[in-house]
């Protein structure tokens, strides 16, 4: 896992897979924040806990994404909007498809590709998006800038030894972002053998080329969720942001010392939560998706 | 009789018969979501719901109600799983009949405002969590309709930051600005319902709830109000409408 994280350099542009507090590579983010990595610019669809991690520890310098807070119940970021609207933290927005496309346009090797969406609103000025001709029909269209990030980090349910990976449940955008980064990192929750890969390569959605390093963490996305195995821990959400609407980051500092810099493995971080509680949110996965 | 209902079940009741039968829906979560799928459950069976996570087709479990759009509840029996950006590109292709949305900050032409109150994007006075996928909602749907409680600090001349564009600028500044199709058909709020005019795109009474006087709708409003030339009085909700409603969301985690 040291090893996998150390590939992060400062300054890196790091795409993170998953969705909001879906299938988020939290292991790794963990270590990440453990290595004390600053300057980053950290890129999500849509940004959750870990982004508000980054920010209070320092370790970036701007956010790209379409959308960042926890969750609807729990309202705006304070977090977010303490070190965006203090300009300590830079919040560069993009349309959910808008993004989707800069890692497509990556993925598949181009610097750009055109696209409907965008244009009109102040989000195509703000991110001084360009638009291009239809050299066939002279119609103007938006020109989505290719996005390839440094490093990507993301979170699967199996992969075989050489980084075949297999995805249940959503993909989200994790296909295209192994593709377009330039060093890929991956946690699996379980180490299939190449043989049952070979026998169902359809089920393949990154193949073992495009990845750089695999650790096997169950529970990697822990207390995120990750589709099928566990729900996200809701109540602990509730107990995270009871702590900042108290305390403000002052909270989320003494979050990250006892959940990411006291726990020296992530094994012992999961002990912070219990086995009950993890049983427990498998429970509720299995009967969600049967 | 139709008993009392709060201001959402009234938003949700009154969003859902908005939506046709055999059509497609790309659903925001909340009480776009619910009024979805009281729609599905009512009188749109062969509805469609699509979802920004990833979900074609879900079937919302009453008591398990999604509270995001990529978590395992929003997809409970769906009938297909694509990556994120396929499912918006389905939108750009044409085949989504309507968006559904919310709206924090909207101005007589129908923009929204998600990302920055305040007149600096860079240094905010408020930055709100952002455009999700409101953004493309409004830029790729068919027909894009806006759920939102009817205030006066919503509902501003015009917008500090044009975060999902409807109509812009009015007459014909959409299709200039290259948004070739789509734009915002109806506004549902609390007060009423409103559209825009054909022509110059301001948005204007078209039915009122029982009860409510243009009166206060005007001084719910930070804007002129066109008035269509038919003002209609909407049919409160029904009872079975709230009972769907309510046994969706048992929780009221949106109805409350």
């Amino acid at each position: 896992m040291e090893d996998a994280a150390s590939r992060v350099t400062d300054g890196a542009i790091v795409a993170v897979g998953g969705c909001l507090f879906s299938r988020t590579p939290m292991a790794l983010v963990r270590e990440i924040l453990r290595q004390r990595r600053s300057g980053m610019t950290l890129v999500r669809n849509l940004m959750c806990t870990e982004g508000e991690f980054m920010m209070v520890a320092g370790a970036v310098e701007r956010v790209m994404t379409a959308w960042m807070s926890i969750g609807l119940p729990w309202g705006v970021s304070k977090i977010m909007r303490e070190y965006v609207e203090s300009g300590q933290v830079a919040f560069e927005e993009w349309s959910h498809l808008g993004l989707g496309l800069r890692y497509r346009a990556a993925a598949m090797g181009l610097p750009f590709l055109p696209a409907l969406t965008m244009v009109g609103s102040d989000l195509a000025r703000v991110t001084e998006l360009k638009t291009v001709q239809d050299p066939y029909t002279g119609t103007s269209l938006a020109a989505i800038p290719a996005l390839y990030p440094d490093v990507a980090i993301i979170h699967v349910h199996r992969a075989d030894r050489f980084g075949n990976c297999q995805i249940d449940g959503y993909p989200h955008m994790d296909a295209d972002i192994a593709r377009a980064a330039g060093t890929v990192l991956v946690t699996t929750e379980e180490i299939i053998g190449e043989d049952e890969v070979r026998t169902y390569p359809d089920r393949t959605v990154i193949p073992g080329f495009l990845v750089d390093a695999l650790v096997v963490v169950p529970f990697g996305s822990y207390p995120h969720e990750c589709y099928g195995l566990y729900e996200a821990d809701y109540d602990h959400f509730q107990e995270y942001t009871d702590g900042i609407n108290a305390r403000g980051s002052a909270s989320v500092a003494d979050y990250l010392e006892r959940y990411v810099y006291a726990p020296p493995t992530f094994a012992d971080y999961l002990d912070l939560f219990g086995g009950e509680r993890l049983a427990r949110q498998r429970r509720a996965a299995r009967e969600l998706t049967r | 009789m139709t008993g009392t209902f709060t201001p959402a079940e009234l938003l949700a009741v009154m969003g859902s018969r908005q939506l046709r039968d055999d059509t497609t829906v790309f659903a925001g979560v909340g009480v776009p979501l619910l009024a979805a799928a009281l729609a599905q459950q009512r009188h749109a069976p062969n509805l469609t719901m699509v979802i920004e996570g990833g979900i074609i087709g879900p079937r919302i479990k009453p008591g398990k109600l999604p509270i995001s759009t990529n978590e395992m509840r929003a997809g409970h029996r769906a009938t297909m799983l694509p990556g994120i950006t396929d499912t918006f590109l389905f939108a750009q292709r044409g085949f989504l009949d309507y968006g559904f949305m919310g709206g924090a900050q909207i101005d007589q032409y129908g923009n929204v405002n998600t990302t920055v109150v305040g007149p600096d994007y860079h240094r905010p006075k408020v930055r709100l969590p952002g455009t999700g996928g409101a953004n493309d909602i409004a830029s790729l749907c068919r027909e894009v309709i806006i759920l939102t409680f009817h205030e006066k600090r919503r509902f501003i001349p015009r917008v500090d930051f044009v975060t999902s564009p409807s109509w812009l600028d009015g007459d014909g500044s959409r299709a200039r600005a290259g948004l070739y199709f789509g734009g915002v058909s109806k506004v549902v709020t609390t007060l009423g319902v409103f559209g825009f005019h054909p022509e110059n795109r301001r948005m204007r009474v078209e039915a009122l709830h029982p009860g409510v006087t243009l009166e206060q709708v005007r001084e719910q409003t930070g804007f002129e109000l066109l008035v269509a030339d038919r003002v209609e009085t909407t049919a409160p909700p029904q009872a079975d409408e709230l009972e769907i409603l309510r046994a969706t969301d048992p929780e009221r985690r949106f109805l409350a």
